[in-house]
């Protein structure tokens, strides 16, 4: 954003169609939270969005993880079963035996480190390595936990059951991951290399900076990000599948796109993308049980929201670009 | 030898080759001929889909179909309601199907050019409405196909010893009519022009959105012609009868050496990219082993393959 202003001197100046295109991610949140407020007022409470907004936490975080790898032009369809295997290392192993948990946890960013670097080395389709990675990963978490089953460490669970004064866990721990994530990729300079490495890589190239290390960082951050999915998750729900994750890789990519990012060119928005995940989780779960629309119309409805929202957007922004 | 080399579709065969050969050593070479007619009875299905998703993947960086598994599902469930069991209804049921194939991919190119969503979004917010439709439209139904549809999609002539499956014949025909479409035609070299350069195609006078409508329209509509199929030849229409075959039309279009960039695109390689992966599940089935091993060595075996063939830099 400060490099478009920065570019032409006249968009420096308020623009009030492009702050209200900025704002829509949470003007949708904002109206979805309207509606379930109009439907049931008792979910606005502090009891209520914990446990509207339980679920949104390990969705954001996902979709963070998501976002890092849309920020340097790749895709990522493996992060629902990598989540899931996540969620199946943390409720086998990470409770049983800590140390190769968590050996385990660290092992797999790093496969997500070398798949960066393997992608970037040999040129390859992001979609595809990741399309395979997805089939590895859901083969792992089978053998991890071929039933459903095992247990959260406590101390996850306790962590992911805080109830702290005033504010609802999730909200908090929504602004926290928003917050530090925008720091780290909009407001530090190696932030603004790695979303330079997805607008302009031969420009980040010629001036000097290690291609292969953006995408080897996108990456292990995404692994980071989807390591940190997985706890959340099992936080909650106390127990892990092998398929739990599995809605997760199109949840993310329509919670990076919902918050404002793009496919390509680097232009991704953390704070954007966390308001995406809340109200994709928000929308997908209360609003529809509360508008007591039947089951077989639930998916329909989710779908219809997301492309009202984005509808929206594409014509804000086509009144722009005019 | 060293120009076939070059092309990037022949890894596919060779791939397919290999994995076949890796199954015979298993069973010592019994079988071989009952394995070729599973092996192309089941990939003729993948490569149907996959030149529907080859075409939109073509037309450049971002273009992919993913409501293709509910086009599927939704499809099946029309064609076997329409022909209701009975074989004089089934070229009716067929042109259901295919109608409703048609109005999917309609429906997508509409979101995409209308509301300027991008494809990825809008074609999977488009599969959740048509998930919907499907479920509530063939909810709790087990509609089987008339015997003689059922009969002909799994019709096999036998030569040589060997069961031909005629479906996989009527498809390789097909194929050939997409190679001569994609190559030899306006539209086909248009769809071509718009992945390698979109402005430029559009400066030298492609009628850019015309072709993309009639891309995402032909996509939909190989879509719902494979959810009859399916339906006639797994002998029953469901909901998650096309759920596989979301990454597996992305993946034999990769596999077949198709650029994701788009602009380049393969029809030959479907063929080796899809009997490549039929094979391979057919070799890892026979081995007994668990689902768990299964799918960590289907997805190694997929970048594994990506990895040999290179990628788009070294097929520039």
């Amino acid at each position: 954003m400060t490099s478009a202003a920065a570019s032409t001197p006249s968009r420096a100046r308020f623009n009030p169609r492009r702050a209200i295109r900025a704002a829509l991610p949470a003007v949708s949140l904002a109206l979805i939270l309207i509606a379930i407020a109009y439907l049931n007022p008792r979910a606005m409470s502090y009891l209520g969005f914990s446990l509207m907004l339980n679920l949104a936490i390990p969705i954001a975080l996902a979709t963070i993880a998501q976002m890092f790898v849309i920020a340097v032009n790749d895709l990522d369809l493996s992060i629902g079963t990598f989540v899931g295997f996540v969620g199946c290392v943390t409720a086998t192993y990470l409770n049983d035996e800590p140390a190769l948990g968590v050996l385990i946890l660290l092992g797999s960013i790093g496969i997500y480190a070398l798949l960066g670097a393997l992608i970037y080395v040999r040129d390859l389709p992001s979609i595809v390595v990741t399309l395979g990675m997805s089939f590895v990963w859901a083969g792992l978490a089978i053998l991890v936990l071929p039933r459903p089953g095992g247990r959260a460490p406590e101390w996850l669970s306790t962590i992911m059951g805080l109830k702290p004064p005033f504010v609802p866990f999730p909200i908090v721990a929504a602004v926290v991951i928003a917050v530090v994530v925008h720091i780290g990729l909009m407001r530090t300079s190696y932030g603004a290399i790695l979303r330079g490495a997805g607008g302009n890589p031969v420009a980040i190239r010629r001036a000097g900076w290690s291609l292969l290390k953006t995408k080897v960082v996108a990456f292990s951050l995404a692994g980071l990000f989807g390591v940190l999915s997985g706890l959340a998750l099992i936080g909650n729900t106390t127990s892990a599948d092998a398929n739990i994750g599995n809605g997760y890789t199109l949840l993310s990519i329509a919670g990076v796109i919902l918050g404002g990012g793009e496919f390509v060119g680097g232009r991704v928005s953390p704070i954007g993308a966390v308001i995406g995940a809340l109200t994709l989780a928000l929308a997908a779960n209360s609003l529809l049980q509360f508008m007591h629309i039947p089951p077989d119309w639930q998916v329909a409805a989710n779908g219809a929201i997301l492309i009202i929202v984005l509808a929206a957007r594409a014509l804000l922004t086509r009144r722009e670009s005019l | 030898m060293v120009a076939l080399l070059n092309r990037p579709w022949i890894w596919s065969f060779v791939g397919a080759a290999v994995v076949f050969i890796g199954a015979l050593a298993i069973t010592g070479g019994q079988g071989a001929g009952g394995m070729v007619t599973a092996a192309f009875s089941l990939a003729l299905f993948m490569v149907v889909v996959g030149t529907g998703q080859m075409f939109v993947i073509t037309l450049g960086p971002g273009n992919v179909d993913l409501s293709l598994p509910a086009n599927i599902g939704l499809a099946s469930a029309v064609a076997m309601k329409v022909m209701d069991g009975n074989d004089v209804l089934v070229p009716l049921g067929i042109a259901a199907a295919l109608g409703s194939g048609l109005v999917i991919g309609i429906f997508n190119y509409l979101l995409i050019w209308a509301l300027r969503i991008p494809p990825i979004i809008a074609t999977l917010s488009a599969s959740f409405i048509i998930q919907s439709v499907d479920i509530s439209y063939g909810r709790g139904l087990q509609i089987k196909p008339p015997p003689g549809f059922a009969d002909f999609t799994n019709w096999q002539v036998p030569v040589g010893g060997v069961g031909v499956p005629v479906m996989a014949v009527v498809v390789i025909l097909f194929s050939i009519g997409a190679a001569i479409v994609l190559q030899r035609t306006v539209y086909g070299r248009s769809v071509l022009a718009i992945g390698q350069n979109i402005r430029a195609a559009w400066l030298a006078g492609v009628r850019v959105e015309r072709v993309r409508f009639l891309t995402y329209a032909l996509c939909g509509l190989l879509g719902g012609l494979s959810g009859a199929l399916l339906a006639g030849y797994f002998r029953g229409a469901s909901v998650d009868i096309g759920n596989e075959y979301l990454l597996a039309s992305i993946a034999v279009v990769v596999i077949g050496g198709t650029s994701v960039a788009g602009g380049k695109a393969n029809i030959p390689g479907l063929w080796g990219a899809a009997l490549f992966l039929v094979v391979l599940q057919i070799m890892l089935n026979s081995y007994h082993i668990s689902a768990g091993v299964r799918l960590v060595i289907t997805g190694l075996v997929i970048i594994g393959v990506i990895v040999a063939a290179g990628g788009p830099k070294a097929a520039r």
